[in-house]
């Protein structure tokens, strides 16, 4: 799972071109923009949870104790709020319904979530480039039969897509990363289309067409090349929305099944027990606020510093 | 005009039934068949048989496809199994309150939104256009249902400002709209940001044309200029982003109509869901694809309408 993870490092990394200088006109970018700082922090923060969380987290995130059942937040005494008997300072955010710790539970949903989210968008890159190159660089035909397929797949709206699928197939982790992968891989190809098919005209494709090279070989060598950047740009800041998505999903009971500690989990089951132990559901909203502002924030100072043109497309 | 209304109406019809096509499609192409998905593993072989043929699942599957065509242009979207009533009555009966929540939530996001992205614009790089700025990308990112369960938690259980389960009193405008406050402000704020971004960066645009500079030049008032010549144009973005938003908030009412219990089409997906009761799901899904893809048409017709260059370029 930390594989998946480090996709994202590898992703970020593809989209920074190689030209000198790069490093410094990223530090001096950072400068003159905090939030882009902030999100990096943020990100960087997601990913040592993702890593390391399982490792570091204070209890066995699936061990029942009944005995310790809603436990406050020890958090909660550095403010004097909670009864002094009752609570236990070892658990920072409190314990659930089954006295599992939640500090664990959500330390170690970082892993499946940032699993489930760049591991499908990876898929879904996948799968978007090769359609697009084929609907941009292929016939007329395959072109329109492929858009109207996209239009209509992009014309459901995501949560009752999802939620189709999943009464079909039942929740598991691979229909999840299924339905994320039919709702991202329409906006990758169109994108992947539309360059594709700028540059096919361009001057030297035409001068390589001429001197005999195979559409395959001008695809991936000469045309691929040009356009993928923005491609990875838009596919990392699509990484908040897909998260969002994930726990969406499995807060309605249809995504990562129990036990697994996902943070849709974590806040459904907080729902339940709201008014008993609200800081459940808060302890399992924070993380989630936390990534996608801080992959929000990173993914639009990338954006601007590697390519300012993408700000009127996104 | 009458010729791209004309076009963009059959391309509209040809998504609605590709999109069907899909729907039908997906319960052939999964494993298992729909009986045992519905009536679970118990059911006898009788009993599957007999409503195998209630849904007409023992006929061949382009009959099938026929049928389900045929009858869904004709507004009869079948028959639910569990509640014994046609789909169609079922979901005449939740989809105005599904309705309701998302007008008010645009409402409030438009009256919100569009005002500070306008000002944000005149008075550029003010502390109001950087706040709104990071405020925007903010609200965008953070999922609508965290926002959902916070202000539940906030203002209906810890403070008990407002109701925090149901729709209000049939026939008591005053209970529902008080009801409606917390769903439409969660489905909504995401919109405020959104809405403030894209108005303000078209007005950035429109603000430094040719006409406007013309209106300056002639001494009008700022106000006018602002309001009647660079407003105008700077909203066109705006109707077709609402038309696309239209996906996007039923996404978000399913969460917010779960999460305050409100009757509702998202409600009614997920607790059909629930059941395994795929004809109710695959009817609601069906209605709001359809009035998505009536809505995109719509602000493609307006658009086209206001804006003659778009109507060459189909």
């Amino acid at each position: 799972m930390s594989a998946r993870a480090s996709d994202i490092d590898v992703a970020v990394a593809a989209a920074e071109p190689a030209e000198p200088g790069f490093l410094l006109r990223a530090a001096r970018r950072v400068r003159s923009d905090p939030l882009g700082l902030l999100g990096l922090l943020l990100v960087l923060l997601v990913l040592f949870c993702a890593a390391f969380g399982p490792a570091l987290a204070p209890y066995n995130p699936f061990k029942i104790r009944v005995s310790d059942r809603y436990l406050e937040p020890s958090v909660l005494q550095l403010f004097g709020a909670a009864d002094k008997g009752q609570a236990v300072l070892s658990h920072v955010f409190g314990t659930d319904n089954l006295g599992r710790d939640v500090f664990s539970r959500v330390l170690t949903g970082t892993q499946i979530a940032l699993g489930v989210g760049a591991g499908s968008i990876a898929i879904a890159l996948v799968i978007g480039l090769v359609l697009g190159l084929v609907a941009g660089y292929g016939p007329r035909w395959i072109d329109n039969l492929l858009l109207l397929l996209f239009d209509s797949i992009y014309s459901f709206p995501t949560v009752m897509l999802g939620l189709t699928v999943m009464t079909l197939l039942g929740p598991s982790i691979g229909v999840l990363m299924l339905v994320v992968v039919v709702i991202q891989t329409p906006a990758y190809a169109r994108l992947i289309r539309t360059a594709t098919l700028s540059t096919k005209s361009s001057e030297y494709v035409l001068a390589i067409r001429s001197l005999g090279g195979s559409p395959g070989r001008i695809l991936l060598v000469h045309i691929l090349p040009n356009i993928i950047g923005p491609l990875f740009i838009i596919a990392s800041m699509d990484i908040p929305s897909v998260i969002a998505l994930e726990a969406g999903l499995t807060y309605l009971g249809l995504g990562i099944p129990p036990p697994t500690p996902s943070w849709g989990r974590i806040l459904q089951e907080g729902f339940d027990s709201i008014r008993d132990a609200p800081w459940i559901v808060v302890a399992g909203g924070i993380p989630l606020i936390l990534t996608t502002l801080g992959f929000t924030f990173l993914g639009e100072a990338l954006r601007d510093l590697l390519d300012p043109k993408l700000r009127r497309i996104v | 005009m009458l010729i791209y209304t004309l076009q963009r109406i059959g391309l509209s019809l040809l998504i609605c039934v590709t999109s069907m096509c899909l729907l039908f499609g997906a319960i052939h192409v999964i494993p298992g068949d729909m009986a045992t998905i519905m009536l679970g593993a118990r059911a006898t072989p009788e009993m599957r048989e007999r409503l195998n043929h209630e849904m007409g699942l023992d006929r061949p599957v382009p009959v099938q496809l026929a049928i389900f065509l045929s009858k869904a242009a004709q507004g009869d979207l079948g028959h639910d199994p569990v509640t014994n009533r046609s789909v169609r009555t079922v979901i005449a009966e939740n989809l105005p309150y599904t309705l309701v929540l998302i007008a008010a939530a645009l409402g409030w996001a438009a009256l919100a939104g569009i005002p500070l992205g306008c000002y944000s614009a005149i008075r550029r790089n003010s502390w109001i256009d950087r706040l709104t700025g990071v405020l925007s990308v903010g609200t965008i990112s953070i999922p609508s249902f965290v926002v959902a369960i916070y202000a539940l938690l906030l203002f209906a259980i810890e403070l008990d400002w407002f109701p925090v389960i149901g729709a209000g009193e049939q026939g008591d405008l005053k209970d529902q709209l008080w009801h409606l406050v917390l769903p439409s402000f969660a489905v909504g704020l995401g919109w405020v940001g959104y809405l403030a971004r894209l108005v303000r960066a078209s007005m950035l645009e429109v603000m430094g044309e040719n006409h406007v500079r013309t209106a300056r030049a002639f001494g009008l008032p700022e106000a006018r200029i602002v309001l009647s010549y660079a407003l105008r144009i700077a909203i066109l973005p705006t109707v077709t982003l609402l038309a696309l938003a239209i996906g996007g908030l039923f996404s978000s009412a399913v969460f917010a109509e779960n999460i305050f219990s409100r009757p509702g089409i998202g409600k009614l997906i997920v607790d059909a869901a629930d059941l395994h009761n795929y004809p109710v799901v695959q009817g609601a899904v069906l209605t709001t694809v359809g009035l998505f893809v009536l809505g995109m048409s719509l602000a493609d017709l307006i658009v086209a309408w206001l804006d003659p260059r778009v109507r060459s370029s189909f």
